[in-house]
């Protein structure tokens, strides 16, 4: 049997004083942002929030410095990530540029690509949004049928991106498409670009989700064109590049902490002489709590030492979904309060509205929990 | 981790997967004492592993204590490890001499009333691996802190054998003006037996656990239904992830315990341990049977050598509902606004 391991990590000292500065411009900043707001953590953008965030030099803090990076360690990134979520703050209009479309430019990208950019992302001026999954091509990716033909200085698609989170906001998409048929090889054929949306032949639609909210969307591409320098990587080395890129996607303290604020609202709404039970439900959310973040924080420093997590990575997510997906039920078994948006709903009735309704997709997005659990199994040596 | 560390681990998988055989632990179950094993233990210098070098140890921390105890977890040893491991700590705090040969610990601290002469005289349950320990630690809450006792189980009036469903020795024990061999006091709180009690088992229990999923793993390999492995049908495959995601937060919640003791004031991310991996239990013991069928369920195979003492160690020195409720009650009176501080704050 393969095995895993999560070392112990410490953050290092240096990251007090960088955590105390954040949670100085959160409270500054959000002072006035409602609960009901915050609850949607890092599916929730904010433009101008974003480009503060940029002013303290908090996005891309990893990036090299002549790209408008900040040059700082994995770990400091790391605290920056985890105070924004769990204060609730408005972060998902950078948050995937800042996570995976920097990094695998970096990676992959050429050097003009990157000064395009690069330096506007790290100011919370340009956003990305992630073009894989489309109408018929959700867990088996590979099947996507959206394609991009050669054409004089470029390629012309055509096709549908669905699901899209944030693709209304964003200014790129890195987007997966097919660039030659496809074979019995079915990973290869596939490559990737940065798309700018503004560009014509691109239609962005958003799709109100059972929560009520206008989050992800279908960008329909006709004719579509992509000029030549706007392929990423290797042509046909897609399929590599989007394994890496669903890496960082994926290794993040997000996939535990989305529920944050509403454990918090939850602790707010109780006795503080709290009954027996509900002493034990909410300690075992912390024992959760506390063990995520001492395996986050450990897969946090393999990504920084230049190893591959991958089933470290898939672990945490699993269980980490396991966890928050949990939460906005214990909350309604905890207390006779029951979840609203209608006025005169409470602050706390709304966080858990915005959780209840939002649960199911904790375990969908970013990979299935199915699709996740195959990857340990392999990690495991099983298939 | 350090080099002393990684010695540790190769010499507890080399002699624990040597000696630890199914007729060792089945033999130890039937009541017979495995001295041998013990005296290669106690030979290679693994039972105290985190006492400094003056006091016979091998000059390490508690991290080299839980290399070894969740080995013995792994492994299901027969022996009283953990045990010895939380009385010689006792016995270097309160500067006593550690003797030679197994001892144990009564579970809980008793009243000062009990250690305040040169004699004892103390009836207490369920003291594990009394009947086999060479000496017994009695430690005493005077308000002031903890007194420490060495007593020698031969001076007992009275040895009641009994057995968890692991059937570890968790005998009875009266002691009649029993001579104190030693005694001293510390500056040691008076919880410490019991929260480092169920420190030590959880890095018993994280040592199960990880039995549980490559005696699972394996298995699902070799057995073979419908013309092929098992490990080949998905759902078989999803629920050996889900295995492995309650083994990977055992092992993590236990070791965290144990780098918090190196810096002193862990209850917090003891209570935590013990209540993360006692969660764990039922999900990780269940998806374990499943997959074996029935030759899981008999005596026969050995897997429930690591469930009856994951079922067992559940219930000591704390369940999962005594300490979450402590950690429960702990959080809801810092308030939800101290919740994320606190645990950032954790290990500064
Ligand atoms: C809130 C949200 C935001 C999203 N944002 C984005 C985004 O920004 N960009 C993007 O590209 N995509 C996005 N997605 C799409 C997401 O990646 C897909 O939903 C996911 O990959 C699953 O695809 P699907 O929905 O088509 O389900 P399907 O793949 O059709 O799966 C349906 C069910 O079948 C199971 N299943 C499928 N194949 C197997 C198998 N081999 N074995 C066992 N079970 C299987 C799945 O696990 C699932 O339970 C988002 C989704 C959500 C919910």
């Amino acid at each position: 049997m393969n095995t895993f391991s999560f070392a112990p990590r410490d953050l290092p000292p240096e990251t007090d004083a960088l955590r105390a500065e954040v949670r100085g411009f959160l409270d500054e900043t959000l002072r006035d942002f409602p609960p009901a707001k915050r609850a949607f953590t890092w599916s929730g953008g904010d433009p101008a929030f974003s480009r503060k965030v940029g002013e303290r030099g908090w996005i891309g803090m990893t990036w090299p410095t002549k790209y408008g990076g900040g040059g700082r360690s994995a770990f400091e990134r790391y605290v920056v990530l985890e105070e924004m979520l769990t204060a609730g703050a408005p972060v998902g209009a950078h948050w995937v540029g800042d996570r995976q479309s920097g990094p695998l430019l970096l990676r992959y990208g050429t050097e003009a690509q990157r000064a395009r950019v690069l330096p506007s992302t790290c100011r919370g001026e340009s956003f990305f949004c992630i073009g894989m999954s489309e109408p018929d091509s959700g867990s088996d990716l590979a099947s996507i049928r959206a394609r991009a033909v050669p054409t004089d200085g470029g390629w012309i698609v055509n096709g549908t991106k669905l699901w899209t989170s944030g693709a209304a906001a964003a200014h790129y998409m890195i987007a997966l498409f097919r660039t030659a048929p496809e074979t019995e090889a079915r990973h290869a054929g596939l490559s990737q670009f940065i798309v700018d949306l503004s560009g014509p032949g691109i239609t962005v639609r958003a799709i109100r989700d059972l929560a009520g909210s206008d989050h992800f969307c279908e960008v329909v591409f006709e004719d579509a064109f992509v000029a030549a320098d706007m392929l990423v990587g290797e042509e046909g080395g897609g399929w590599r590049q989007v394994m890496a890129e669903l890496a960082y996607e994926r290794s993040g303290p997000e996939r535990y902490l989305s529920c944050y604020p509403l454990l918090a609202a939850l602790m707010r709404e109780l006795p503080s002489a709290p009954s027996e039970r509900q002493a034990i439900e909410i300690g075992r959310q912390v024992a959760h709590l506390a063990t995520l973040r001492a395996m986050s924080i450990s897969v946090a420093g393999m990504l920084d030492a230049g190893d591959n997590p991958a089933l470290e990575a898939a672990l945490v997510k699993d269980i980490g979904c396991v966890f928050e997906q949990a939460l906005p039920g214990l909350a309604q078994s905890l207390l006779e309060v029951a979840p609203r948006v209608d006025a005169g709903a409470t602050d706390y009735q709304q966080v858990l509205a915005h959780c209840v309704q939002n649960a199911p997709s904790f375990s969908l997005r970013g990979g299935t929990r199915e699709i996740l659990r195959g990857i340990i199994a392999r990690g495991l040596g099983l298939r | 981790m350090s080099e002393l560390r990684v010695m540790l681990e190769d010499a507890v998988t080399r002699l624990f997967g040597d000696r630890v055989t199914r007729e060792c632990v089945e033999a130890a179950e039937r009541g017979a004492w495995q001295g041998d094993l013990w005296r290669a233990v106690e030979e290679n210098g693994l039972t105290r592993p985190h006492l400094p070098e003056d006091a016979g140890g091998a000059g390490g921390s508690w991290l080299e204590a839980y290399v070894i105890l969740r080995a013995s977890g792994r492994y299901t040893v027969p022996l009283p490890l953990a045990e010895t491991v939380l009385a010689s700590w006792l016995l270097t705090e309160a500067k006593i001499d550690v003797p030679d040969g197994p001892l144990t610990i009564v579970p809980t601290a008793v009243d000062a009333a009990v250690l305040g002469g040169e004699a004892v005289t103390l009836d207490v349950a369920d003291v594990p691996w009394a009947s086999v320990a060479a000496h017994i630690v009695v430690a005493a809450d005077t308000g002031d802190g903890l007194r420490v006792a060495l007593l020698s189980s031969a001076s007992a009036a009275e040895i009641r054998g009994g057995q968890n469903i692991a059937r570890e020795p968790r005998d009875g024990v009266r002691f009649v003006a029993a001579p104190v061999l030693a005694s001293a006091q510390t500056t040691l709180t008076a919880d410490v037996v019991h929260v480092y009690g169920a420190m030590v088992r959880s890095a018993q229990m994280a040592g199960a656990m990880e039995a549980l999923l490559a005696q699972s793993v394996q298995y699902a390999g070799e057995r073979v239904q419908f013309g092929r492995a098992i490990a080949k049908f998905q759902v078989i495959q999803h629920e050996l992830a889900k295995l492995a995601g309650a083994v990977a937060a055992s092992g993590a919640a236990a070791e965290a315990a144990f780098v918090a003791a190196t810096r002193g004031h862990p209850r917090f991310e003891i209570a935590v341990a013990k209540t993360r991996i006692g969660d764990a239990v039922d999900q990780a013991t269940s998806i374990a049977h499943q997959v074996h069928g029935a030759i899981g369920f008999t005596y026969e195979h050995g897997l429930h050598f690591a469930t009856r003492r994951l079922w067992a160690w559940r219930s000591e020195f704390g369940s999962d509902a005594y300490w979450a409720e402590e950690l429960g009650r702990a959080a809801l009176a810092r308030g939800a606004d101290a919740l994320w501080p606190d645990l950032t704050a954790r290990g500064r």
